[in-house]
């Protein structure tokens, strides 16, 4: 799969799948998905710092001595994660409010560093950045997904088009407890996709 | 390339060289948008002036005060053809669910509510998100629109006309506070402008 | 007065794990042993306290003052970081016995996002520096209790026969969200 440039997108995509595979970056996965376009907003968000950050530490890899290499990407990550800060305050306010806390968390989502540490430093730069195009597509397609389940069962909505009344919705989804228990289920039925494939 | 080994010098230089380039390149992009950020700031408040207050030709002199809290309240009074038509105030309340809600909410001269607009809030999603529009739906006795919060609006559950939020007292309690602080100020400020005018 | 309010909301009403998700990851990761969970609280709570004050004096007398608000994240994330690292050097030499429990997990918390969560929340929420210790303490024996209570709803759960397919992580996930169920009962016990 090394050589194959297509095979790369496609195992962050779902072999690697940040979330359904991997289980991490956890924290953004459940707190952000109240919709599917909050989902949406969290996943590009992350995307853009992934391959951001993978192609600049695939650049600079062989110029950072090893035992500073994680502060390095910690700084080089955070650089990016307060660029886009910036940028989302400055051209889409309204997602980065209703994002909130979870962009400068960014910083500390274990899918980035892990990518930065197991990816990155060791391959060169076109394929670090297509990885991160893949593993940021992985992320956003769960975080989309798992949004749509919230926002359809709690609200009756659909990237806010009305698909049933809103009374027949079970506001529990919307709430903390029904990002675990539509995760839980989400990643019951991968597995057993999974297992059939 | 071969790795640059692990050497004292080393690591210093290259922590150094990337913080430096990191706060710099920051630096440079946070005085790049600070314009824009101002600016989507503004354009915002005043689609929300637009949203909550009566037609209107111009914005007049913004009016500020300063609570007991420290906290700034801005009164902006709109125009149509050089006569006031309304008060669009900006106001809060610290009784959110969450904590600080700030809510823009417009008067006409009698004092009674054109409409309101949340600027800022941090309830939870499902639940006190749902002041957005919740008083705004003409259902029920949901709506503050066109009533006059002269006594105090207050939820059916205090004993007052408003029905709140299912399942989120708290957040719509927070709501009508906002409301009636900015009933307060509107009161000032409609002083301040009627003695400008004469 | 207010204080224990503040302690009574940060550790029931709005706990960091169950319903503010932060610190997912410790929370799933290390909660097979209720052993495993009570290290993992203690070392976090020592280093989100410290962290916290920390934090708070460098936004507060560094940043605010010459308008750096913006190196905010950069500037918190290298602080914890290093104050991880520091932490296990100095346990290592005056304690080895606490090191020998809370060693192992020290590593993990640098990503810990309720660390960083914490620091940049009491600053979002403009806390004094005494209201941000009470925050930072009560945040992190809210996050003891979530993981011990979850560790050993786990350990149960591994004596028992589940579906297949929801063996292992969903399993898990679907008893954290009736754990954060169990938790909603307690909203509105005390207002801030």
């Amino acid at each position: 799969m090394k050589n194959n440039k297509f095979g790369i997108i496609l195992n962050g995509l779902i072999t690697e799948n940040p979330t359904f595979v991997l289980m991490l970056g956890m924290c953004p996965t459940l707190a952000t998905t109240t919709s599917a376009v909050n989902g949406l907003g969290m996943g590009a968000a992350t995307m853009f710092v992934l391959i951001c950050s993978n192609l600049v530490v695939s650049l600079l890899k062989s110029l950072i001595p090893d035992n500073v290499r994680i502060p390095s990407f910690i700084v080089i990550i955070a650089t990016f994660v307060t660029l886009l800060e910036m940028l989302m305050k400055a051209y889409v306010p309204s997602l980065y409010e209703s994002l909130g806390l979870f962009i400068p968390l960014i910083v500390v989502n274990c899918v980035v560093l892990g990518r930065a540490e197991s990816f990155a430093s060791k391959n060169n730069p076109f394929d670090s950045l297509l990885d991160g195009l893949g593993i940021g597509l992985g992320f956003t397609f769960a975080l989309t997904l798992l949004g749509m389940v919230r926002e359809l069962l709690g609200s009756g909505k659909l990237f806010g088009l009305t698909i049933f009344p809103e009374q027949y919705g079970a506001l529990v989804f919307i709430l903390a407890p029904g990002a675990f228990i539509s995760l839980a289920y989400l990643l019951a039925i991968m597995n057993k996709l999974r297992k059939q494939s | 390339m071969k790795k640059l080994q692990s050497t004292l010098v080393n690591m210093v230089l290259v922590l150094g060289i990337i913080a430096i380039v990191a706060a710099t390149l920051l630096a440079w992009v946070n005085q790049l948008t600070a314009e824009p950020i101002r600016l989507a700031e503004v354009a915002k408040q005043q689609t929300a002036i637009k949203e909550v207050t009566p037609a209107f030709d111009a914005v007049g002199k913004i009016i500020s005060y300063t609570d007991e809290t420290g906290q700034n309240i801005n009164c902006y009074p709109v125009l149509n053809q050089n006569k006031c038509v309304g008060i669009a105030v900006e106001s809060y309340s610290n009784a959110g669910f969450n904590g600080y809600i700030q809510v823009m909410v417009g008067f006409d001269m009698n004092g009674n509510i054109v409409n309101y607009s949340v600027l800022k809030q941090a309830e939870t999603p499902g639940l006190g998100t749902k002041m957005v529009d919740w008083f705004k739906t003409d259902k029920a006795a949901q709506s503050i629109l066109g009533k006059n919060p002269a006594k105090g609006l207050r939820v059916s559950k205090d004993g007052g006309e408003i029905d709140a939020i299912t399942a989120a007292t708290i957040s719509s309690r927070a709501f009508l506070d906002a409301v009636n602080r900015a009933y307060t100020y509107y009161q000032k400020s409609l002083d301040a402008v009627q003695t400008a005018q004469n | 007065m207010i204080y224990i309010f503040m302690f009574i909301a940060a550790v029931f009403v709005n706990n960091i794990v169950l319903s503010q998700f932060l610190g997912i990851c410790p929370f799933l990761g290390v909660s097979k042993k209720v052993n495993t969970a009570v290290g993992m609280s203690g070392a976090v709570a020592f280093v989100l306290t410290l962290a916290t004050i920390i934090t708070w004096l460098v936004y507060t007398f560094l940043l605010d003052p010459f308008n750096l608000g913006y190196l905010q994240t950069i500037s918190f994330i290298l602080v914890i970081a290093s104050l991880v690292q520091l932490v296990e050097i100095v346990l290592k030499k005056i304690s080895p016995a606490l090191y020998q429990s809370l060693g192992v997990f020290l590593p993990l918390i640098s990503t810990n996002c309720c660390i960083l969560g914490v620091a940049i929340l009491v600053i979002q929420k403009d806390y004094n520096l005494l209201e941000s210790v009470v925050y930072a303490v009560s945040t992190a024996i809210g996050f003891g209790l979530a993981l011990v209570l979850f560790a050993g709803i786990r350990e149960q759960l591994a004596l028992l026969r589940v579906p297949k397919g929801m063996q292992g992580m969903p399993i898990a996930l679907l008893s954290a969200g009736l754990l954060a169920l169990a938790f909603m009962g307690f909203s509105g016990i005390v207002k801030l």
